[in-house]
């Protein structure tokens, strides 16, 4: 049956997203069967329901997949576009750019020797090992499981960066993923597996170029090795009609040091699902996150810091600066297994409220099996300061400015946390647009 | 050219603070405004400044024969009023230097930066007279400084935008000797022909290193005496409850 008749066929959910065609002689079986087994888990599971307590606040409804087909292929006209808008950093390891789920562009002459940073479809081919026993292992349990096997099912773009025993890649890996079309479909997937020691930085963009309601389902890997660090961002900024689920699955293992910064700015409803499995001894990870939602835009945070062995520790600082109608959703949950003594944990989300009308909903958890653990959890929510405010405009700077710069100070917090450098600088760059448009 | 206040009345709801207050500062002049808790002396720097949670119920506020009540706060900075505060904020995240060159933005037309270059070079030479170390320049407004570090930073302020007018509300308040000396130093360093200066305290120690021209007492709302220097030497050598029973009776 050909890829057209099929897509002309309702699937059996009811869903317009269509069945994904692959090319099969290329390849490897494992993948397919995992991919076809997923597409069936797609269909056979319900969407989430309002009563799911992972959706509390939100709705899957948010996520309009009747609406969406995959992406189609680039036009030369697409690409185009999308490299002349790729500004991306100067010191870079190596760069990818992707436009509908299509590389377009790449760049990996800076890269160390040893490590293997290529696309997703180079990986299934060269390092089928590797990805068997790290491309998405871990059970969905934060609500978007359907969505998960709905990316497994589609998944064919992005970029896999295996990083071998004491290797350091001082400067970040870029991915740029771009959707264009009307309610285009995209499904970027990143694997980043470090070896003893190891380092690296890696950094993903999700951006439209033009159409309406674009749809970004993406995943990234993150995988520690015994004494590697990771810094890892997802970095969204969608069209505003556009939706985005980023779900994040991190494993450090024996003094790993993982650091994943979330940071969303664009899309109609976005939502994030970041997991952090404290598998090793002396293990640590840092979550973070900053949003910056206007008009109606919900954003939507789920979070889990699962202490698994001793002697780990998590910090998550997640921070929203709410405009206008704007909502933001955060629900966290710190669990210490029993065995994982001496844990840190701690887990804090902030939100400054910049509107009457926009919403804050917090719920912080904790589940607690071991002994001498030190963890905290904290939600705070409220407006900005009218004594900071008036303390500003007491030096001439106009309201709007003063608030401009207390909400850059706000999120500094996370962003300097984050590092610095001119990833920083570019990120710190993208906000302050957003905050120009916020006004 | 002056700040003059004029039948100020002001209140917050229910309770009205200032009740008809009048007072003239002129370019050149400090003047001391002292007086009990409760006489209102931190409303009238509140009110001056357009704090919302003070309404003005009747009088005038002229800068320079401007009347600044109808003005925010933002303009009345601009208009050359500058309040130092008794209690500075903390504004986490926006480092001190990044907030002043906004506040010297603001003073310039639309689209128009400030010079880095010079802008460090004044700040640099405004932070050494008032012994500020150099890394207050990227440590968050007021962010866990210690009273006198934050009361030196609201001079260091005024040094730098250089307003017409300058009220220093309880700036001796949590300072040790030597902070006050060097705050005081400050101040002083700032004092010209074309500066007219409203120096509030509750004690008349300040007044050793800030020398005013004019002494005021205030009392439930109302300036109930004034007089030279020599009234703030009579308030040292006589006690302070003593102008207070002195100015009921005067006031009765």
């Amino acid at each position: 049956m050909s890829a057209e008749a099929i897509s002309e066929q309702p699937s059996p959910s009811g869903l317009e997203i269509t069945v994904p065609v692959r090319d099969e002689k290329n390849t490897p079986g494992w993948f397919l069967a995992r991919a076809e087994a997923a597409w069936t888990e797609f269909q056979k599971l319900p969407m989430p329901g309002i009563k799911d307590e992972n959706w509390r606040y939100s709705s899957s409804k948010k996520i309009e997949l009747a609406d969406h087909t995959p992406a189609a292929a680039p036009t030369a006209a697409n690409t185009a576009a999308a490299l002349a808008a790729t500004q991306g950093l100067k010191e870079r390891a190596a760069r990818f750019v992707f436009v509908n789920d299509v590389l377009v562009e790449s760049d990996t002459a800076n890269l160390p020797a040893g490590v293997v940073c290529v696309t997703f479809a180079d990986a299934l081919r060269d390092h089928g090992e590797v990805l068997k026993q790290h491309f998405m292992q871990r059970e969905m349990t934060l609500g978007s499981a359907k969505f998960a096997a709905l990316h497994l099912a589609h998944v064919k773009a992005g970029v896999v960066v295996i990083v071998p025993k004491n290797v350091a890649i001082e400067k970040p890996v870029e991915i740029f993923h771009w959707v264009v079309g009307d309610h285009a479909a995209i499904f970027p997937h990143t694997l980043v597996v470090t070896g003893d020691n190891a380092e690296v930085s890696v950094v993903d963009h999700y951006r439209s170029l033009e159409g309406e309601g674009g749809l970004s389902i993406a995943i990234a890997d993150l995988v520690g090795g015994r004494g590697s660090k990771i810094t890892y961002a997802a970095c969204q900024e969608l069209a505003d009609d556009a939706q985005a689920l980023h779900l994040s699955s991190i494993v450090a293992g024996r003094d790993a040091a993982v650091k994943s910064f979330q940071v969303q700015l664009g899309a109609s409803f976005s939502r994030s699902e970041s997991v952090s499995d404290l598998i090793g001894e002396g293990s640590r990870s840092d979550m973070l996150s900053v949003s910056l939602p206007i008009g109606e835009q919900v954003v939507d945070q789920r979070t889990l810091q699962n202490h698994k062995a001793p002697h780990a520790s998590s910090d998550l600082l997640y921070k929203n600066a709410l405009y206008g109608k704007s909502r933001s959703i955060f629900s966290g949950l710190i669990t210490v297994d029993e065995g994982a003594h001496y844990t840190d944990a701690y887990q804090t989300c902030r939100n400054l409220l910049n509107s009457n009308e926009a919403e804050a909903t917090s719920l912080p958890g904790l589940e607690i099996s071991a002994d001498q653990v030190k963890c905290s959890h904290g939600a705070t929510s409220g407006p900005i300061s009218d004594e900071e405010l008036f303390y500003l405009k007491a030096r001439g700077i106009s309201d709007s400015e003063s608030r401009k710069l207390i909400i850059e100070g706000f999120l500094a917090g996370v962003i300097e946390r984050f590092g610095n450098g001119e990833l920083l600088d570019t990120l710190v760059a993208r906000i302050d647009e957003k905050l120009e448009r916020a006004e | 050219m002056s700040l003059e206040i004029k039948a100020l009345h002001a209140q917050i709801p229910g309770r009205e603070i200032l009740k008809g207050l009048n007072l003239t500062i002129n370019p050149g002049e400090v003047h001391a405004i002292m007086g009990p808790n409760g006489s209102g002396k931190s409303t009238l720097s509140k009110v001056l400044c357009g704090h919302e949670d003070y309404e003005v119920t009747s009088g005038e506020v002229l800068l320079d024969g401007e009347n600044i009540l109808d003005m925010e706060v933002d303009a009345r900075s601009r208009a050359g009023l500058f309040l130092a505060f008794q209690y500075p904020h903390e504004i986490p995240g926006v480092s001190n230097a990044n907030f002043l060159r906004a506040a010297l933005k603001a003073r310039l037309p639309k689209g128009e930066d400030i010079d880095a270059v010079k802008f460090y070079k004044q700040l640099y030479a405004r932070m050494d007279q008032l012994e500020m170390d150099r890394s207050f320049t990227s440590r968050s407004v007021n962010e866990g400084f210690s009273g006198g570090e934050k009361k030196r930073n609201e001079i260091l302020q005024l040094m730098m935008l250089e307003p017409k007018y300058a009220i220093l509300d309880e700036t001796d308040s949590g300072l040790d000797i030597d902070a006050l000396k060097i705050v005081s130093r400050g101040v002083n360093a700032m004092r010209s022909e074309n500066r007219g200066f409203l120096v509030i305290t509750h004690y008349q120690r300040l007044l050793n290193y800030i020398q005013p021209d004019i002494v005021h007492v205030l009392k439930d709302g109302r300036i109930v005496k004034t007089g030279g220097k020599e009234l703030s030497l009579e308030l040292e050598e006589r006690g302070y409850d003593w102008v207070t029973d002195e100015s009921l009776v005067a006031a009765a």
